[in-house]
């Protein structure tokens, strides 16, 4: 399982990184960052790029940015990293919470938020957050800049929609002042990609009506996605366990699950839906 | 197209021209000569080759060597010296942590990287940390009990822990 | 034996072995290297079953660093793979060729291979080799019906009988007849170290070597001396550490072949280093059968009669251990309780599928599952206790040694001791078992999915019939015990340091232990169905007392005493009971002892001796397995809340690798309940090909578990009475979770297969919601 030759490029600017991304348009080039899920693609030679790219000279892209009304994580911000919140924004809290649930420690040390954004698995944490968060994801060529909104990013099982010669340098996560939030999972082992997850990110009024509601899923269909039927079914109502459970069944009713030769889609409709439940039943 | 790279490793300093794609594991084991670290699965996942890297405990198989360009790097054989074993060490053979010992230097450095800036750690986080790597001949009991032990005389845990 | 000292026997010593291991100093296969080896890589099928039309190696000979690309027909002169016990005619036809020839039959196999100068370039040229293969239909299912292995012959190698008494009478004359349908899922040991080997030929001596042996090294120098037409002194084996072996190892492979021949062909050492996807896809899976069981039984619930159909999968070829799991199979089935009858029929049948083998406790981890779930149903339709059935039926102490007229490894099955009664007493009341029922329907009043299960099972373990051992001490008072054993990492050295350390008054530490090496020993058995301890252990026990014997005898010369009153301590020789006045060390003995010394008088040179033991029988261990179980009805998910290990390993000479082997061995067979399962798809196409999809536990699955280690029933067998621990965690790991799970389902059709993922659980609770 020795991966296969390739070109090395280590760029010490986002400028050298975009204009060799122009230049290798025509070939199958991927970005190294941390590499965590980079170099097991490459040692199953799943992956057999020509060239890479080696990003992690460019200190540009190491920035965890406290920004006004965002934050914003840098290409080569590490999920250990995001481990950390103490007093920060809520956004930070989340984020930190979710990032315990992501592979094994030494995953974590290595492996980069933005490299699980761009390998858009439909069981990432960080996808699921992006897209329940409603991030901007910065893709960056030679001649532009593009900030996608996460919805639109994932287009399906480790599919993304950058184009060939565009680089993440960072995404964008909008600041939240006030909520409840809870994050759910099942895997079959702890740290192993789960099969069914969801992040639910709420506020109520005095009266403990809903004002605001993210519902997001991932790990069951080929991407994250925040179910709106569910938000709207639930805005402005009050808690209940009643609501929790009519929210499940819309989403379980919505869903399009993926289905293999390992997991039926049905196991993981039943799963969303016993994790909507615990879910929503926790931030009553 | 081999090129440079160098690196310290268990305190010696080691240059030498490598192909790109040849891994960090394969570098030590093969280039370094230190064979302790261990290839269980090359896709990151059993943590037999679990190394230390600028303080960080990381799985060399998943690093290729040009990404350990002038960094400090700890293998297993760095943690003793010709007299004595390293505590942890100590510990792994009192309570018989390992049997092939094929998953042991990735358990050491694990816990001894791992744990290494904390002051206190929790019994939460010794298992968090702990189910990082797999172990199929001891089914990880001993391996708890030494790698607790060692906390111990370290202050990190208390003796009232579980 | 007589000693001042403690005996060692049943001390929980630290191990010998352990140094170099945490120092990172150990040295496996992939840690060897020669000046001037090639690296070889295995082109594989990546088809399951199909006719080869073309090979083209043309662009992998370029790549740069390739030195030779061979397929079968660079090797026509090799025949294919032998049977562990020799000459099995009937299965001849089915032996598996090194490399595929006209056919191949698995995804995985070998078709090709590459000699390079590192393994990245014989990767990469691997890689190009063009394969051509007319697919055929492939049988994914030994219950689907038998196929062609090729012309005029069926799928179907072999169908296994054993039975003795009137099956027919005595299901005419039942009460109540119970049948079942079960399956156990196929996986496999799967040890950290995949398999690797390094051929080298030394011309100067003529002797070729094959490094990286492991389990039967003796065992397999004569299969391999005899295919490659070398005598054994022109063949040796050579054992490094072994990182895990489960019965896995030792197995004559493809590869193991391939780096012989290539050795002696291409002028150089030749290294194969397995990487993990190969070892999830060609080594040696298990555990696959299905199986229609049925019992008779008189309203007390006594077995009148089993009789059992079953389906072993055995993949695309019969191993080297030919039909042994599946006449273990039906060997071993009925366990620890009286049956009246019993007729097994198992169908040995081919598949287009990884090749079978041995798997820690084979033919056990199935039977026991099979058989305890019987139980279970049993108690069920008869509305008995679960506890009550098995009592009803349990061989008594009293009846020890137990016979029954059916083998098991050729042996015929005879128990040689065991309280099975007076242990699972004792585990009852451990597991405290009597309020459990109470707490139980308490929990499940609050709507908990809980439930508890057990199960009773019997091992079998030192395999004989004769081992051999030879301990030499030098001037220096060194010992060194020379065995034909091996280690896979079980603590096999540190066993036998303390079984000669004890008789010769020595520290432990100070002995030397050798094994897996041919060319140190002639003779031995190698490590494998849990028979070291036992057979080994012995051998060793009977040259370190000839040893001892010798030592005193000298002794006594030299220091003008009679050898009845002397006693050796530290490596002394003294007068028993006085520490102080005249004394002699085993070193100056062992001077004293050389050939051309005159104080040796008539006496054999050298402080050493030979030590053989034989054993007409195995020996057979036994104990029961408890487990508390919660059931998540949302995932399907179990926990497992408490675990009861209960076992009689006669004498434990090293409790703490005892209780290791125990735990290790638990958690295995906790994988294979819950977690581990190589899935096809009907196209013969593997889908557990990484440890992404091949799920073992890891700590956060293990539940605390508690052992009872007892020693109520020594063998009769063996001067130290010991029974060996290997497969004794493992064994009904299966049967007792499942029996848990049925508890807490409080269902009693479904639970029918292993493993019980999450997903089939939560199908079962859906069912079970429907009706």
């Amino acid at each position: 399982m020795k991966p296969a030759s390739f070109n090395l490029h280590r760029p010490s600017t986002i400028k050298d990184a975009v204009n060799l991304l122009s230049e290798l348009a025509d070939k199958d080039v991927r970005i190294l960052a941390g590499g965590q899920s980079l170099v097991p693609m490459m040692a199953f030679r799943l992956a057999q790029p020509t060239d890479l790219i080696d990003i992690s000279h460019i200190r540009d892209l190491t920035n965890l940015r406290d920004e006004k009304n965002y934050i914003d994580i840098g290409a080569l911000v590490r999920h250990a990293d995001l481990a950390l919140a103490s007093d920060r924004d809520i956004v930070r809290h989340i984020l930190s919470m979710i990032s315990h649930h992501i592979a094994h420690h030494p995953i974590r040390t290595r492996g980069t938020f933005c490299g699980s954004i761009a390998h858009a698995d439909p069981s990432s944490e960080w996808c699921l957050a992006a897209t329940t968060l409603d991030a901007l994801i910065t893709a960056q060529n030679k001649h532009t800049i593009r900030h996608i909104p996460a919805k639109d990013f994932f287009t399906g099982i480790m599919t993304n929609n950058l184009n060939a010669d565009e680089i993440i340098t960072s995404v964008r996560i909008p600041k939240i002042d006030k909520a409840r939030y809870v994050f759910k999972e099942f895997s079959r082992r702890k740290g192993d990609f789960c099969l069914a997850s969801v992040l639910i990110v709420a506020d109520v009024d005095e009266h403990q009506r809903i004002i605001k509601i993210h519902l997001g899923i991932g790990g069951v269909e080929t991407a994250p996605r925040r179910i709106k039927g569910a938000e709207t079914l639930m805005m402005g109502q009050k808690l209940s366990a009643d609501l929790c459970y009519a929210a499940a069944d819309l989403i379980a009713r919505d869903l399009d699950p993926m289905s293999d030769k390992t997991t039926s889609a049905d196991y993981r409709r039943d799963l969303a839906h016993g994790l909507i439940i615990e879910a929503l039943r926790e931030i009553l | 197209m081999k090129i440079p790279v160098h690196f310290n490793l268990n305190g010696r300093d080691f240059k030498m021209n490598v192909e790109p794609r040849k891994t960090l594991a394969d570098v030590i084991r093969e280039d370094c000569g230190y064979t302790g670290t261990h290839l269980g699965c090359e896709h990151g996942i059993c943590g037999a080759c679990t190394i230390i890297v600028n303080n960080q405990t990381v799985r060399s198989c998943l690093m290729f060597a040009f990404q350990a360009d002038n960094a400090v790097i700890e293998t297993v054989e760095g943690l003793s010296d010709e007299q004595s074993l390293h505590p942890l060490q100590k510990a792994f053979v009192s309570h018989h942590g390992l049997q092939c010992g094929f998953c042991t230097s990735g358990f050491l450095m694990l816990a001894s990287g791992a744990f290494r800036d904390r002051d206190y750690v929790s019994d939460d986080e010794i298992t968090d940390v702990l189910s990082s790597n797999l172990c199929r001949c001891t089914g990880y009991e001993n391996i708890v009990k030494a790698v607790r032990h060692w906390l111990l005389d370290e202050r990190k845990i208390n003796a009232e822990h579980k | 034996m007589p000693s001042i000292n403690k005996s060692l026997i049943g001390q929980s010593l630290a191990r010998i072995e352990d140094s170099p291991l945490v120092r990172g100093q150990g040295c496996f296969i992939a840690d060897v290297n020669f000046p001037h080896q090639l690296h070889m890589r295995v082109v594989r099928s990546s088809i399951a079953h199909g006719r080869i039309r073309h090979i083209d190696t043309q662009s992998a000979l370029t790549v740069e660093g390739v030195h030779a690309i061979w397929t079968a027909q660079d090797i026509s002169d090799i025949g294919p793979i032998d049977f562990r016990e020799g000459k099995i005619e009937k299965l001849e036809p089915y032996r598996q060729p090194v490399l595929a020839q006209t056919y191949v039959r698995y995804v995985g196999e070998p078709i090709a291979v590459v000699f390079a100068e590192n393994a990245y370039c014989a990767e990469d040229a691997a890689d190009l080799v063009e394969v051509d293969i007319d697919p055929l239909p492939v049988i994914d299912r030994a219950d689907a019906p038998p196929g062609e292995f090729a012309p005029h012959l069926s799928t179907q190698a072999a169908i296994i009988t054993q039975q003795f008494g009137d099956i027919e009478a005595a299901f005419a004359k039942a009460d109540k007849i119970v049948e079942l349908d079960l399956e156990i899922g196929r996986h496999s040991g799967v040890p950290l170290e995949t398999r690797g080997a390094i051929g080298r030929y030394d011309r100067a001596r003529d002797v070729l070597e094959l490094h990286g042996a492991a389990k039967v090294p003796h065992k397999n120098r004569e299969s391999l001396a005899r295919m490659l037409g070398r005598s054994t002194a022109a063949l040796h084996l050579f054992e490094y550490h072994v990182g895990g072996g489960f019965g896995i190892r030792g197995e004559i492979y493809p590869e193991d072949i391939l780096v012989l021949v290539a050795a002696l062909r291409l002028n150089r050492p030749v290294k194969w280093i397995e990487d993990r996807r190969e070892h999830l896809m060609c080594a040696n899976q298990s555990r696959h059968q299905r199986h229609k069981i049925k019992a008779a039984v008189d309203r007390k619930g006594r077995l009148l009669a089993i009789e059992n159909e079953f389906y072993h999968d055995q993949g695309a070829y019969p191993r080297t251990h030919a039909l042994r799991i599946a006449e273990t199979t039906c060997g071993i089935l009925p366990g620890p309780y009286h049956v009246g009858a019993y007729k097994a029929v198992g169908y040995y049948r081919l598949t287009h599928k990884t090749p079978c083998a041995t798997y820690r406790a084979p033919g056990r981890y199935e039977t026991n599952f099979v058989r305890e779930r019987l139980l279970d149903a049993i108690a069920k339709k008869l509305n008995m206790s679960r506890v009550d059935v098995r009592i009803a039926n349990l061989i008594d102490s009293s009846e020890m040694p137990y016979a029954r007229p059916l083998s098991v490894l050729e042996d015929n099955v005879s128990y040689d001791s065991g309280d099975y009664k007076g242990l699972l007493q004792k585990s009852l009341k451990a597991f405290r078992w009597d309020e459990l029922e109470d707490k139980l329907k308490t929990r499940r009043a609050n709507g908990e999915i809980v439930g508890a299960g057990f199960a009773l099972f019997i091992e079998k373990s030192g395999l004989g019939p004769i081992d051999g051992a030879y301990i030499n001490v030098d001037s220096e008072g060194g010992v060194e015990v020379i065995t034909g054993g091996a280690s896979v990492g079980q603590g096999f050295e540190t066993v036998m340091a303390q079984v000669s350390a004890d008789i010769l008054g020595v520290n432990y530490r100070n002995v030397r232990v050798i094994h897996g090496r041919t060319d140190r020993i002639e003779y031995g058995i190698g490590a494998h169905a849990s028979r070291a301890t036992v057979m080994t252990a012995n051998a060793v026990g009977v040259a370190a007392h000839k040893v001892r014997v010798k030592a005193l005898d000298m002794a006594g010369h030299l220091l003008q005493i009679d050898p009845a009153e002397l006693t050796i301590s530290d490596g002394q020789i003294h007068c028993k009971n006085a520490m102080q006045g005249p004394s002699i060390s085993l070193g100056a003995l062992a001077q004293a002892l050389r050939p051309m010394s005159r104080l040796r008088g008539e006496r054999e040179p050298g402080l050493s001796a030979q030590g053989w033991f034989e054993s007409e029988h195995q020996v057979y261990p036994y104990g029961n397995q408890f487990a508390l179980v919660k059931i998540d009805p949302r995932t399907g998910h179990i926990s497992i809340e408490d675990y009861l290990i209960a076992y009689d390993i006669g004498k434990a000479i090293n409790p703490m690798l005892v209780r290791g082997q125990i735990i290790g061995g638990f958690v295995q067979g906790l994988g294979g309940a819950i977690y581990e399962e190589f899935l096809y798809d009907e196209q013969g196409q593997p889908l557990s090909t990484s440890f992404a999809d091949y799920l073992m536990p890891t700590l956060s699955e293990v539940p605390e578990v508690k052992v009872l280690l007892c020693e109520d029933a020594p063998s009769p067998r063996n001067p130290l009475g010991i029974k060996g621990a290997g497969e004794s965690g493992i064994a009904p790991v299966g049967a007792v979770i499942a029996s848990a799970v049925e508890d807490a389902l409080q269902n009693y059709e479904l639970v029918r297969q292993l493993p019980l993922t999450p997903q089939r659980i939560k199908s079962m609770l859906d069912q079970m919601k429907r009706v």
